[in-house]
């Protein structure tokens, strides 16, 4: 096993608020399994879909800010844990390779972008670099009786040629680390269909009705919880879920983890050093069935 | 319903625009429609994807730009992941937003006014400061209500910070604002 | 040499953008040229007959046409040159209508253009000589490859036109896709009535050598003179006394075998007859799923067969043949769909291929001839069809249209309603394509007599609901997405070139295009014809087709086959390489780039010299770019003629 991974981390703005457990477990996880995370310096906002629905200049001259921040670390990639800045900044890679693109971003820039540093994802280097084997022998609290379904998120691994990344219509990454940490997976048919993304402000019914079919979804599977990689996703099914469940008249009370929150606690981590208590839905119930189980299939052995 | 002369209104500037911004060529839309069968989004368009690209296609400018859908699109991907003549029509749908922006359409008010409530948030802090986007969206909307009912479920998470994180570059992301705001002036 | 040239207008192909009057004035002036026109169709009969008659009246040796490209018409000119009485290698073609009109819009510059490329063709036929060809007998039996249906019309025709034939098939049987449906558009009728009875010809026509389950492993010679080695696949039963009596496929304990013929719908036994009408009706066994060939363990079909014909150390087996032409129909596969994430991959059971739909439709396929759904064996009650799955779709890299899917989906959709009269079936579409003699009113049949629902527009995502799957589409006749709950979906898969056509072509030496279909000869005047003399297709193999369309090319390659050995003897191209025995040194490089294995050594007043067998050489040149001497010399084609044209092109 390669011992000395060692990344720059990009924590995105929403690690500093309303995902702050999923910057929390991210950090402990990789922490736990002897990767080295190191902070962009004075990172700043990649502009996430509102920078790129104005224009793709404005988009990439901030990406390419903290792109340039990496390079001055002397690494040449960097990861984050969120799939809105994973895309923004592959995109802004991608197109400034391109001159004339190229110079009208250097445009609104203090100095030319650098255009070699790679991006990727948290759940990436987990299942490339590390490996599901390794993070396999690492389980110390498998995740017995936990019946979940994976939710991938509709960027995470779109477009395939720009993601380069898993199956762009049936991914298997968080499927197999939960399969790994001794979870029963489900297999969830809308792994990336889009749950509405920052639509929850300025049109709540969409979310009510895209993230309202996700949890239909995921209960008619029987999945006791879902896992997700992504902020807004975890937000609508999660924060929203009361709303959804008041818009649609249903009753759901599934727990929506971060996949590193459930890799951090097989791993041997705690409730705390993850965030449990920061998800709107508990998982109370479900975190104290799941070391019940654990207990019977000791005594059992 | 309008009868549309087609050469008449056939607008070339838009249709080359369009072409060069999104770096799509148009003509290699056949019209199979699996973009608009995958968007999660139809139900909410005024326009199905499908027949914005038919519109496009046909250089109907006015009648594109003014679409509700335009606002509505997320870039999810999910045309441009599975068309079969590898169109990224999600882009063109992003450059069809950037023309209807510039030309002062709005479509779905609220939409734009998040987004650049959004924009404005990291303008001043470099980074999105969550509270003060929601303030800022709900001055400019007077839409109160929206999110009140989270309130007590989010604030004792200790996720909600009434200030701004503090980042020492700020002035650098506010530049490339002020820079692009300029740029987009000439 | 007196040339002659004639610049053709090509109606308004050329003369539209070349200015032929001023080309033919400038031919004049070329040495040699003593007469040069231009003409309006030289290719017509007036315009052959001006050949003919200048030749007579200049008394002139060669003649130069500035037209279309020579794979259009050098034969005719050629032709045209000998019926005034020269030999017909004294004969040169500008091609300047493909290489000039038709590619560029500047008058003057394609003129200028076309005057270059007459010189160069002149200056190439003042150093012409006149060639002969030799004549060489003709093997008349002929190999069919490929035992489906256009095949088997192959064969067929060939044998009673008094031909002898062998036929070389891949599986255990001939039938091929045909013989897997259950009924066949636009009539309705029983395919394997039509089939069976020519396959059952097959069989008994004396005429024919049937090899099942074999497999082309070399294929050498020339037209007239081909010599194939045959694998004959081991197929662990001996074919000579096996009678077919099937007691081998009850006894066997192996039951989960995959079963090639009916799609993977269903399981078979380790030792099997793909189907009851199989042709020839022989066991064989499968060695991934026998117990007895992976584990050593169980023997009881040899136990139980009373003929005594199991053979567990059988070895595959070669033989050679010796055949004077060669069909090949080997047909097509079916796109690999699970390409197709968003239709499930292959991930769910109800989601299923038209063919296997038409082994479940059949009454003597694994469900008796009843729809049942794969995962519960459940009736299904909306049945969902998505064309245009692999077909015009070049995000997986398959752009172009199959063809007959439109017609078979129609025809599906009919039988469906036949068998479960409660049912409802829906059609995806794009367009359709219904082009062919009572094929349209078969559509319009399915949609106003059946109810069938046509939806215009493709399919985004399937995936399951509850018991069902919900296809999500869109009717962009409606401008909107629709849902379909659907008990089961078939896919039209589109067809590709079948496994291992392109090695099959290397062998062959024919062309195929970039899917791995096989090139005609030329796409409206040689259909059935390859660029290797005594090669012909037939067939799917040379792009997608229906059944009357591959039994017509089965029957045009008959054809073609017959008329080769309507004559004893055939004359070979003098278009040749020749070695120069006085500059050869023997080195031998020409022998080892030869493609065709046509220069041998032979031995030279004590020295060792390269010689090159006539028949066997393609006229390809490799050697000639070899040679260290010069010594090898392609005829028609010499260094000389060569740098003779770079030297008219490259003057100043």
């Amino acid at each position: 096993m390669n011992t000395s991974l060692n990344y720059a981390y990009y924590p995105g703005c929403s690690s500093t608020g309303t995902s702050i457990e999923y910057d929390m477990s991210s950090r402990a996880v990789c922490a736990a399994l002897d990767i080295k995370l190191t902070d962009v310096p004075d990172w700043s906002c990649c502009g996430s879909t509102p920078a790129h629905t104005v224009d793709h200049s404005l988009s990439s001259a901030l990406s390419a800010r903290n792109l340039d921040q990496v390079a001055s670390m002397g690494l040449d990639s960097c990861i984050t844990p969120c799939p809105s800045c994973l895309a923004n900044l592959k995109t802004a890679k991608h197109r400034m390779e391109d001159e004339g693109f190229r110079d009208k971003v250097n445009n609104l820039l203090d100095k030319p972008a650098n255009t070699k540093i790679e991006t990727k994802s948290v759940l990436q280097i987990l299942v490339e670099d590390y490996g599901i084997e390794n993070i396999r022998k690492k389980v110390v609290k498998p995740l017995t009786g936990l019946v979940v379904g994976a939710y991938y998120g509709c960027i995470l691994n779109r477009p395939a040629e720009l993601m380069q990344f898993d199956d762009r219509e049936h991914p298997m990454a968080m499927d197999n680390i939960m399969e790994a940490l001794g979870a029963t997976v489900v297999p969830f048919p809308l792994k990336v269909e889009c749950c509405g993304a920052s639509f929850g402000i300025p049109r709540k019914d969409v979310v009510m009705r895209l993230s309202g079919k996700l949890l239909d979804t995921a209960k008619s599977i029987g999945a006791m919880a879902l896992v997700t990689a992504c902020p807004l996703c975890q937000m609508n099914l999660d924060m929203r879920q009361d709303q959804i469940n008041h818009a649609n008249g249903s009753h759901h009370k599934i727990p929506i983890f971060y996949f590193t929150q459930l890799l951090g606690l097989a791993l041997g981590l705690t409730e705390k050093e993850l965030g449990m208590n920061k998800l709107c839905v508990s998982p109370r119930t479900l975190l104290d069935f799941m070391v019940n189980e654990e207990n019977i299939k000791e005594k059992a052995a | 319903m309008k009868v549309i002369n087609i050469n008449l209104s056939y607008n070339s500037d838009f249709v080359t625009q369009v072409e060069e911004e999104s770096g799509q060529k148009l003509n290699n839309c056949y019209q199979c429609g699996k973009c608009t069968a995958g968007c999660p989004y139809t139900e909410e368009y005024d326009i199905s994807v499908s027949q914005i690209m038919r519109l496009t296609q046909a250089g109907q400018k006015e009648q594109v730009l003014q679409a509700n859908s335009l606002w509505l699109c997320a870039t999810c991907e999910s045309c441009t992941a599975r068309c079969p003549n590898q169109i990224d029509v999600a882009r063109i749908m992003d450059v069809l937003r950037h023309m209807a922006r510039k030309e002062g359409y709005v479509g779905t008010g609220r939409v734009k006014t998040f987004w650049d409530s959004f924009l404005s948030s990291v303008k001043n802090n470099g980074r999105v400061f969550e509270v003060g986007l929601l303030v800022n969206y709900i001055s400019h909307t007077g839409r109160f209500w929206t999110d009140i009912g989270l309130g007590p479920k989010v604030l004792p998470k200790g996720k909600i910070h009434f200030k701004p994180t503090e980042m020492q570059g700020k002035k650098e992301v506010a530049k490339i604002f002020m820079r692009f705001k300029e740029e987009s002036a000439r | 040499m007196k040339v002659g040239v004639f610049v053709c207008h090509c109606g308004s192909n050329i003369e539209a953008t070349v200015d032929t009057a001023a080309v033919a004035a400038a031919a004049r002036e070329f040495p040699g040229v003593v007469f040069a026109t231009d003409t309006m169709y030289t290719c017509s009969e007036p315009g052959q007959d001006e050949i003919v008659n200048a030749i007579k009246e200049h008394n002139l040796g060669g003649i130069v046409v500035a037209s279309c490209t020579p794979r259009m018409h050098e034969q005719t000119f050629r032709r045209t040159v000998e019926r005034a009485g020269l030999n017909k290698y004294l004969f040169e073609m500008a091609n300047i209508r493909e290489h000039v009109s038709w590619i560029g819009k500047d008058r003057e510059a394609n003129t200028n253009k076309s005057v270059d490329l007459v010189r160069m063709a002149t200056e190439k036929l003042l150093r012409n000589r006149p060639l002969y060809s030799k004549k060489f007998d003709i093997n008349k039996r002929v190999l069919v490859i490929g035992g489906g249906v256009a095949g088997i019309q192959a064969a067929l025709d060939c044998a009673d036109g008094g031909l002898e034939v062998v036929m070389v098939e891949k599986t255990s049987t001939i039938g091929g896709k045909m013989a897997k449906l259950d009924k066949t558009f636009p009539t309705v009728d029983c395919s394997s009535c039509i089939l069976g009875p020519r396959m059952v010809d097959v069989a008994q026509h004396p005429n024919i050598t049937l090899y099942a389950y074999s497999e082309i492993e070399e294929i050498n010679g020339y037209v007239g003179n081909f010599e194939i080695k045959v694998k004959k696949k081991a197929t662990y039963v001996n074919w000579d006394s096996c009678t077919g009596c099937g007691i081998c496929m009850e006894k066997c304990p192996s039951k989960k075998a995959t079963d090639y013929f009916n799609e993977g719908i269903g399981k078979t036994t380790a030792i099997n007859i793909p189907f009851p009408q199989a042709i020839p009706k022989k066991a064989k066994i499968d060695p991934d799923f026998c117990t007895k060939l992976t584990k050593g363990k169980c023997g009881v079909c040899a136990k139980v067969c009373p003929s005594g014909c199991i053979d567990y150390e059988m070895q595959d087996e070669f033989v050679t043949e010796k055949v004077g032409a060669i069909v090949t129909a080997t047909g097509y596969d079916l796109f690999d769909w699970s390409v197709y994430g968003e239709y499930g991959a292959g991930r769910y059971p109800d989601v299923i291929t038209g063919l296997q739909y038409e082994r479940m439709l059949s009454a003597s396929g694994p469900t008796g001839g009843h729809i049942k759904r794969p995962s519960d064996g459940k009736e299904p009650k909306n049945i969902v069809f998505i064309q245009c799955v692999g077909s015009r779709d070049k995000s997986v890299g398959r752009p172009y249209c199959t063809g007959f899917c439109c017609m078979y989906t129609a025809k599906q959709a009919i039988l469906t309603k036949d068998h479960l009269p409660d049912s409802q079936s829906y059609v995806f579409y794009m367009d359709i394509r219904a082009v062919g003699k009572l094929y349209d009113e078969f559509t319009r049949r399915a949609m106003e007599e059946y109810d069938t629902k046509y939806i215009r527009g493709r399919v985004s995502m399937i995936y399951p609901k509850g018991e069902k799957l919900l296809v999500r589409g869109a009717d962009t006749l409606m401008g909107s997405q629709v849902e379909v709950d659907a008990d089961l979906v078939v896919l039209a898969v589109g067809a590709e070139a079948s496994a291992g056509a392109s090695e099959l072509a290397e062998k062959l030496r024919i062309s195929y295009d970039s899917y791995g279909f096989y090139m005609e000869g030329h796409p409206k005047l040689k259909p059935v014809e390859t660029n290797t003399a005594g090669v012909y297709l037939a067939g799917a193999c040379q792009g997608p087709k229906d059944i009357p369309s591959s039994v017509a090319q089965g029957s045009a390659a008959a054809a073609k086959v017959l008329g080769l050995f309507s004559k004893d003897q055939l004359e070979s191209d003098p278009q040749v390489s020749i070695v120069d025995i006085k500059r050869c040194i023997g080195c031998g490089k020409c022998i080892q780039t030869c493609p065709f294995g046509a220069i041998k050594e032979m031995e030279f007043r004590g020295m060792v010299k390269a010689d090159v067998i006539e028949t066997i050489c393609q006229g390809c040149g490799i050697c000639t770019s070899t040679c260290p001497q010069g010594a090898i010399q392609l005829q028609h084609s010499t260094d000389n003629q060569i740098l003779s044209e770079v030297n008219a092109l490259c003057q100043f």
